[in-house]
């Protein structure tokens, strides 16, 4: 059951979203979720939604896929539209009980929802052409400055990228655990959500333990390699700004630009 | 001086605690394959620990390519030196892909990247896991992954290579495996081999076996010297290979053959000789 999960849902491929290096994809999806949040009127959303679909055609990743990334917030979007038409303030259009529905509730319920939509889908289309590698190898890059400031930019991104590569042995692990302890006759399935949770307990008591043990030994095993730290560390695969990078960032700002004075113009 | 030197190394993991390690003097040769075996609780992973300034001597002193592992400053020669293969292979792993992982020392050596790439290479061919380089991991075999983290130390190109049980939680194709990639190695390169098992069979194949019991060597020779020792090996609880205790049972009987037979053929051997007399 926990075999199911793919955190990170990486999606490889050799398309030149994938060849982007994952500073450019970084800074292109900040400017276009900025983008997304200035925009105003329809030509502006149609043209930002027109971008994203190019983009997912170019990444070759199905639509279905970034669809289906979009499944988990059907609440959260149900619930801004409502919340959205039922209480702007505007020009009467109909009553629903005591409610008033307004043009202007209508008008915001669906540009926020295209926001969200946007937004969500957009962000998924970066973790599906982006290793988790790759993508804390940019975040390091591009956070690189604040270590002027002290701030620890690299022990983050090793943090990250070691719990990235200790999610499958721990589910692994925790698979392991639960077997275990069903074959004591432990109940994961019955009982209300309490009783469930309380069942837990004797699973993550064990994994946290063994968490620690793993940790402790990949610590000296890095240790014995060298590690200390990112001073003077090199890269074998160092991030490079390539052609890709040139064509796919220029488009971006200027789609982006384009899209923001339109708004400002209209 | 010998690549790893120890002299009157003893070591206590705190005050309380009996001598794990108890005036171990040994001298490990450049090239060779030297197998320490040893019971669990002899002090075999605490000697392998010191090979590499994980730990540091109580008392007495180690060298490692002439370098006192005391020497704070000089630590990262010391491990360039000796590297050090684990037990557990899904814990020594840094990376999420394999390449990546091999170049995790190179990376921290601050090498430049083509000089990094061309160790990886090297590495990865040398335990013949070329065709892995770009696979994730957590999606190899016990003895795949345990090669990785031999590459990984073979990157840092050591002159010694020291493993603490890197064949206990492996299956026996895994086992065969990595003890495979180690003798290639071995006889190849010229690598220097400090192999740390409670496998008599792995044990054998090496050019010198050291037995260690409670914190001191009780045994040191070639394998067929240690092994055809039975009663001495059977007072340390360690158990000699079948091919010995088969030719032991037939001297029982006065058949005077020889106990220095580590394989089959070579039992086999003695066995013909010893009828056709």
């Amino acid at each position: 059951m926990l075999k199911d999960i793919t955190l990170g849902q990486y999606f490889p491929g050799n398309s030149p979203i994938h060849r982007m290096d994952p500073r450019t994809k970084l800074l292109a999806l900040i400017l276009y979720i900025v983008t997304i949040f200035i925009a105003d009127g329809l030509i502006p959303y149609v043209i930002c939604a027109a971008g994203l679909v190019a983009v997912i055609r170019i990444s070759r990743i199905p639509l279905k896929l970034i669809l289906k990334s979009l499944k988990p917030i059907v609440i959260i979007i149900i619930f801004t539209g409502a919340l959205n038409i039922l209480y702007t303030p505007g020009t009467e259009l109909f009553r629903l009980w005591i409610f008033r529905v307004t043009v202007e509730g209508i008008r915001t319920a669906i540009t926020m929802i295209v926001r969200i939509l946007l937004l969500v889908a957009s962000t998924s289309l970066l973790t599906y052409t982006t290793s988790p590698m790759a993508l804390t190898d940019g975040l390091e890059s591009l956070l690189g400055p604040l270590k002027k400031l002290h701030v620890p930019v690299h022990e983050f991104s090793m943090m990250m990228s070691i719990a990235l590569r200790f999610i499958p042995t721990l589910i692994e692990e925790t698979d392991k655990i639960m077997s275990a302890q069903k074959a004591r006759g432990a109940d994961f399935e019955s009982g209300n959500i309490f009783q469930r949770a309380k069942a837990l307990v004797p699973v993550l008591v064990p994994l946290f333990i063994s968490a620690f043990r793993r940790a402790d030994d990949l610590a000296c095993a890095m240790e014995c390699r060298l590690y200390h730290g990112g001073e003077h560390r090199t890269r074998l695969h160092s991030l490079r700004y390539g052609k890709v990078d040139a064509w796919g960032g220029l488009t971006a700002a200027l789609v982006c630009g384009g899209v923001i004075a339109l708004s400002f113009v209209l | 001086m010998a690549i790893i030197e120890t002299r009157d190394l003893s070591f206590r993991y705190d005050e309380q605690s009996a001598l794990a390690l108890d005036g171990v003097n040994l001298s490990i040769e450049e090239g060779s394959f030297t197998a320490v075996l040893g019971h669990n609780g002899s002090g075999k992973s605490t000697f392998a620990k010191h090979l590499n300034a994980i730990l540091l001597p109580t008392g007495g002193t180690v060298w490692v390519g002439g370098i006192d592992t005391k020497e704070e400053s000089r630590l990262f020669d010391i491990r360039k030196t000796a590297g050090m293969v684990f037990q557990n292979p899904d814990n020594q792993i840094v990376a999420n892909v394999v390449e990546e992982d091999v170049a995790f020392a190179c990376e921290n050596m601050g090498l430049p990247p083509a000089e990094i790439r061309s160790r990886v290479d090297e590495a990865l061919s040398a335990v013949g896991m070329t065709e892995f380089a770009r696979h994730a991991p957590h999606l190899l075999s016990g003895g795949q992954k345990q090669r990785i983290a031999i590459a990984g130390v073979l990157a840092m190109r050591p002159r010694c290579i020291v493993m603490d049980e890197p064949t206990a939680m492996l299956d026996p194709s895994g086992r065969e495996e990595v003890i495979a990639a180690v003798r290639k190695l071995n006889r190849e390169t010229g690598m220097t081999v400090v192999l740390i098992t409670h496998h008599m069979d792995e044990a054998a194949l090496a050019d010198r076996v050291i037995v260690m019991k409670g914190g001191k060597v009780a045994l040191d020779g070639t394998p067929r010297q240690v092994f055809s020792q039975v009663e001495r090996m059977e007072e340390l609880s360690l158990t000699a290979p079948q091919t010995v205790l088969l030719l032991r049972e037939l001297n029982r009987d006065g058949a005077g053959l020889s106990l220095e037979a580590l394989s089959p053929e070579e039992c086999a051997d003695q066995i013909l000789k010893y009828l056709g007399a």
